[in-house]
């Protein structure tokens, strides 16, 4: 049910002048894997948007697709209204990617400097560096950073050229909190200067507090696109926890719950409304104790998301 | 609104050839600086020829002479190609194959770098590696072995070897195309250590058994190390056009297999 999009959706009148980056109806396969199916996606001039999906979902694909790294095998991909491929859109666009691995000998301002100049206007390096929090580790050699600091030095990589559009491929993963928060601040004040961000990401979290659109990808496929808030309304549930005797297997068929759950005595409900089954609960079993409401939590409306696509995904084929 | 746009258009075309040069510089300054900082990389590709030369040449059989020609001085050309073989080889491949396998090369495709400045600055850099292997084999030659040659004979071998650089950049750009991130650097020495032997590199290629001087002809170190010998007058009795042909054609065939790798990575993904 989630995962039908209704026409207006995937239509939105969106002014043509606006958008600068599509996918419209891309394909692409490794092999025999599919790992974009008929895709169309949007990026509007000005604003954020996340890809959201789990690991394999397509999000590095549709990524790299827009940056002109490969081509699509159907479809048809724009980037400033030309081929991504394009050596003057590359001028005006910016990307962190995953690496594996980054010249580890050279040091934080040596790489900024050799990036800078490729680009014909690039921002001063010392901006860059202040911008990405790098001043005080200038001088160390890549090598010698912490997981937070080289997330950092590729973020200046992406920056230092002051593009338009920037591509922020998983910029957040293996960060600890404090690292995940300044990033995040960092990219706020991207957009805040007027910049289009394209960010990837697997936390559902990251996406609602960073991007003005969502865009829930699965198995390449774009289940679902909105706000934040327009995300979480989809999916907005409660979950009861609660000590009952009664049988998991009768509890799931009262009408409204979704999904029941039993570890060791405590059974966990979802419901999309509380009070009908709780009536229900509490009639057929006088004795049951324990009892907690919450609402269900950003990372279950994501999980319901993405698994509804599953199924969906394996009743088609 | 037209007028600007012009000039910007101007402007970016004024500034294109010194921005150019300035990418070129950096990027070949930072490959530099890159493996400088590599101790592994330095240490085997500049000490090793540097060793064999002072190990064979200055305290063994320094007094000796091969074909006529003295021992310090035949076999600065011959080590002087085994060291800018290693490090051209290990140069490109092994940096290239790293970059392409572990992700680094698909963020500077992302950027506006011209892609030509990335194996330009790979190439260069192998070739000044090699100068320092080459005038260093001069020095120790000069200062402990009593090498002694005119100065155009100097620089005729010095640049010989130097521009031997190429071919063996070549093929290293075709070898880390083909090669993963692990594997590239075992690839190498599979093929260097064996190529450097049959070539007569390590052991004049006079005095070894027949069945190698015949897999010698087809080995590209054994036409460079014939050019250079040829300089200092020791070379065998082949015109130095075969060699620089079979050097020339060799370049190109790794060129080619290069450019069928550089095509087959904008159809793949990788991590």
């Amino acid at each position: 049910m989630i995962a039908t999009r209704t026409p207006q959706q995937t239509n939105a009148p969106v002014p043509r002048a606006s958008v600068v980056a599509s996918l419209d109806a891309v394909n692409k396969n490794y092999g025999s894997v599919r790992a974009l199916r008929g895709v169309n996606f949007q990026v509007r001039a000005g604003e954020l948007v996340a890809l959201l999906g789990p690991n394999g979902a397509g999000k590095t694909t549709a990524v790299k697709l827009l940056l002109g790294l490969m081509p699509p095998h159907g479809g048809k991909v724009r980037v400033f209204g030309a081929d991504p491929t394009n050596p003057e859109n590359r001028t005006r666009t910016g990307a962190m990617l995953q690496v594996g691995r980054v010249p580890e000998t050279l040091r934080v301002r040596e790489h900024i400097d050799l990036f800078s100049s490729y680009y014909p206007k690039p921002l001063p390096s010392s901006g860059v560096l202040a911008a990405a929090g790098l001043e005080k580790i200038r001088d160390r050699k890549f090598a010698e950073l912490s997981g937070g600091q080289k997330q950092r030095v590729l973020f200046a990589l992406a920056i230092c050229g002051d593009p338009d559009l920037l591509f922020l491929d998983e910029p957040t993963v293996g960060l600890d909190v404090e690292a995940r928060r300044m990033l995040w601040e960092q990219i706020r004040q991207l957009v805040d200067r007027g910049k289009t961000v394209v960010l990837t990401t697997h936390y559902l979290q990251e996406a609602d507090a960073l991007a003005d659109r969502v865009v829930v990808i699965n198995q390449g496929e774009i289940i679902v696109e909105g706000t934040p808030a327009e995300i979480k309304s989809q999916t907005t549930g409660k979950k009861i926890r609660c000590i009952t005797r009664l049988d998991p297997p009768w509890v799931r068929q009262i009408a409204g719950v979704t999904a029941v759950r039993s570890d060791r005595g405590v059974i966990e409900i979802h419901a999309s409304e509380a009070e009908p089954v709780l009536r229900e609960l509490l009639k057929q079993d006088p004795s049951l104790s324990g009892l907690e409401v919450t609402s269900a939590g950003l990372e279950e409306a994501f999980l319901a998301l993405t698994q509804d696509s599953v199924r969906n995904a394996s009743y088609g084929n | 609104m037209s007028t600007v746009s012009v000039a910007i258009s101007r402007r970016q075309i004024e500034r294109f050839p010194a921005a150019a040069v300035t990418i070129y510089w950096k990027e070949t300054k930072y490959e530099f600086l890159k493996y400088l900082r590599v101790r592994m990389y330095t240490a085997s590709v500049l000490s090793f020829p540097l060793m064999f030369y002072i190990l064979f040449g200055l305290l063994l059989n320094s007094h000796d002479a091969i074909g006529g020609m003295r021992v310090p001085t035949y076999l600065i050309a011959t080590y002087g190609t085994f060291g800018i073989m290693g490090a051209s080889l290990f140069g490109t491949a092994a940096g290239l194959a790293s970059d392409r396998g572990l992700g680094w090369l698909e963020v500077k495709r992302a950027s506006p770098m011209p892609p030509f400045a990335y194996f330009w600055a790979k190439v260069i850099t192998s070739m000044v590696f090699s100068t320092v292997i080459v005038l260093a084999l001069f020095a120790l030659g000069a200062a402990f072995g009593g090498v002694r040659m005119p100065v155009a004979t100097f620089a005729k071998l010095f640049g010989t070897l130097v521009a031997g650089s190429l071919p063996f950049s070549a093929m290293g750009l075709a070898i880390g195309y083909f090669t993963g991130p692990n594997s590239a650097a075992p690839a190498i020495n599979l093929i260097y250590l064996p190529m450097s032997f049959c070539s007569g590199l390590w052991v004049p290629v006079t005095f070894l058994p027949k069945f190698a001087k015949q897999i010698a002809l087809v080995l590209p170190p054994y036409h460079l190390s014939q050019l250079a010998l040829g300089v200092v007058g020791a070379g065998g009795h082949q015109s130095s056009w075969t060699h620089w042909e079979v050097l020339i054609a060799f370049t190109m065939i790794c060129l080619g297999v290069a450019r069928i790798g550089f095509q087959r990575d904008q159809e793949k993904m990788y991590g």
